[in-house]
């Protein structure tokens, strides 16, 4: 039975193992090459371990290509779509989870509908929408359509959230003779921590992420996020791939950083995500 | 009746509140009955503007042939780029190309998902190690990954055809981007290796879902791993797996960003568009507005129809 059991940990952490190889292959080798001289790009046969380590395609990167200012453009529109977000969509979830008025089943229904919608299919009319709100080309446009694309699953994470939080505690502060949104501001929010780190979580990676809809608003250069500058410099310089990859790893740290810091709660928010059926 | 019920069982309501004198009742009621309203508001006017109004917006477009610059303009076409697109052999193409991506990647996707969920779920030690370097490839944006892949697959020099030479399984380079079938194949590994992380995670949440006291009481009848597994796992697991079928189908339909970088958006000779692929194309290349907005309002009633199918044959409730 021992000798047994044995057997299965061996096979099983040999499988493991292999599945963890292909995943990081080819991220090690995009940190190699971002770290060798651009003509090892191709070097045959190719090596992970770089014979000569540079730092170049960074500097070059981040201060000739203009790196910095996407990062930063990335940086002020993720964490203003995330905090807004998170306003917005626990506004909604407080009024849904507890509160009655009337036209609450169909709004939530609409809302949850906003669910199924593929959002690539929105792009066109997001767009001559943007165009009318003069939004086409500025950092709102995408924080503002980031959050509309967020406020579906986010709401729907945090009503069921908000509604495991005790009767008792919101009855005693209304009966204190709190406001609504004292009782909301006060008491709902901070008992919702972990709830809220899954919305900032999911929308922060997101909208970090986010390709399509920043491809088509944006044309101005520097009003680029990461992801479209990434792509387009690509396009442009096809076979600087150190400096590609540079660029896409300093796009990757915020991600992984995030990722490593919130797990617990991202987790948890998945397993929840993965209940809705 | 002075203070309405606004919150759920809320405080008795006899209760009377310090400031609501007699006089302004009137008025108080109508504030009350208009808080849930206030917190409504602001979710409630971007959702509209930004996801209700488009999604309107976006059928009468596809029945115009849209002007951009001016709208009034637009002649108006009835279903004539429904129609014409679907005889279109450019479509065509690209919706086979979709719906083999999806035939493809989504089985796969569940297949090793539900391989790796197992093996995590023997609760060995390292097991977060494990679980977080699955799920790089899920957090890691599509452009990253794409632009890797293309670097992988690259049609000389590029890691994979290094490696499948060395393994003698092809004497010359092969020139995977450039071919309308071979192109298929990065793309459909991209998608599994990016996709499978987060198929693992939710189904690694269903197992652990199901309690262990109905494996040993399993165990103890003599059932062995298989059968439990047959005749326990997988029924219990049913509403999980439904959800991620749905979930990864939908999501596979949407392919587009892995297509538009990694083909340059449908090369050679627009054989390996995708749908959401052209439908960018004829939209902010051609500026076909109303032609896009047709393709992709296509895309969503067959995302639509597909999904309530799956849901229904599948979502038959199970209860022990």
């Amino acid at each position: 039975m021992q000798k047994k059991r044995l057997v299965y940990a061996v096979i099983t952490y040999a499988l493991l193992s292999l599945g963890a190889l292909i995943v990081a292959i080819p991220f090690l080798y995009m940190v190699s090459v971002s770290l060798k001289p651009q003509s090892f790009t191709f070097e045959m046969p190719p090596r992970l371990i770089p014979t000569e380590v540079t730092w170049r395609n960074y500097t070059e990167a981040l201060s000739t290509d203009n790196f910095g200012l996407y990062f930063a453009n990335s940086v002020i529109v993720a964490v203003s779509a995330t905090a807004l977000t998170v306003l917005v969509a626990s506004m909604l979830a407080y009024a849904f989870a507890r509160m009655q008025f009337r036209g609450k089943k169909l709004l939530f229904a609409v809302l949850l509908l906003g669910m199924m919608i593929p959002s690539v299919m929105l792009i066109i009319p997001q767009f001559l929408v943007a165009k009318e709100l003069r939004l086409l080309n500025s950092l709102l446009g995408l924080i503002l359509v980031y959050v509309a694309m967020s406020l579906s699953l986010q709401t729907y994470l945090l009503t069921g959230f908000f509604k495991t939080i005790p009767q008792d505690l919101l009855e005693a502060a209304w009966i204190d003779g709190a406001s609504p949104w004292t009782v909301f501001w006060r008491i709902v929010l901070p008992l919702s921590r972990s709830g809220l780190a899954v919305t900032v979580i999911f929308t922060f990676l997101y909208s970090w992420d986010e390709f399509p809809w920043a491809h088509v608003a944006i044309k101005e250069t520097s009003r680029r996020t990461l992801p479209i500058a990434i792509a387009l410099f690509q396009n442009q310089h096809l076979t600087e791939w150190g400096q590609v990859f540079a660029a896409s790893i300093v796009a990757l740290l915020p991600v992984v950083l995030v990722y490593v810091l919130f797990q617990r709660h991202f987790i948890a928010g998945i397993a929840t995500t993965g209940m809705k059926s | 009746m002075a203070t309405p019920n606004v919150h759920q069982g809320e405080a008795p309501r006899s209760l009377p509140r310090p400031q609501a004198k007699q006089k302004d009742a009137g008025l108080s009621l109508l504030f009350q009955r208009l808080i849930p309203y206030a917190f409504l508001l602001p979710g409630l006017l971007l959702f509209g503007v930004f996801v209700v109004l488009p999604m309107l917006y976006s059928f009468r477009i596809s029945l115009y042939d849209w002007d951009i610059l001016r709208p009034e303009r637009s002649e108006y076409v009835g279903l004539g780029h429904y129609l014409d697109i679907l005889n279109n052999g450019v479509f065509q193409r690209a919706a086979l190309n979709t719906l083999l991506y999806a035939v493809v990647t989504v089985p796969a996707q569940m297949g090793l998902g539900l391989g790796i969920a197992i093996l995590l779920n023997q609760r060995l030690p390292g097991q977060a190690f494990f679980r977080t370097l699955y799920y790089l490839p899920v957090i890691t944006s599509w452009v990253i990954v794409s632009l890797l892949f293309e670097y992988l697959f690259n049609g000389q020099a590029g890691l994979v055809n290094y490696l499948l030479q060395q393994a003698r399984l092809v004497d010359q380079p092969v020139r995977w981007l450039a071919d309308e079938t071979l192109a298929m194949i990065p793309i459909h590994l991209l998608g599994i290796w990016k996709g499978v992380g987060w198929t693992a995670i939710v189904m690694l949440a269903g197992l652990q879902a199901i309690p262990e006291a109905l494996y040993e009481a399993a165990a103890v009848d003599g059932a062995n791993a298989w059968r439990r597994f047959r005749f326990f796992t997988l029924p219990l697991l049913r509403p999980t797996l439904v959800f991620l079928l749905v979930v990864l189908t939908i999501g596979a339909l949407n392919v587009y960003i892995s297509g538009l970088l990694m083909t340059d958006g449908g090369n050679p000779l627009d054989r390996t568009h995708f749908v959401l692929t052209l439908m960018y194309e004829e939209t902010f290349d051609n500026f076909e507005f109303g032609r896009g907005a047709a393709i992709s309002y296509l895309l969503t009633a067959v995302v639509f129809v597909i999904s309530l199918v799956q849901i229904r044959v599948l979502q038959r409730d199970i209860e022990y």
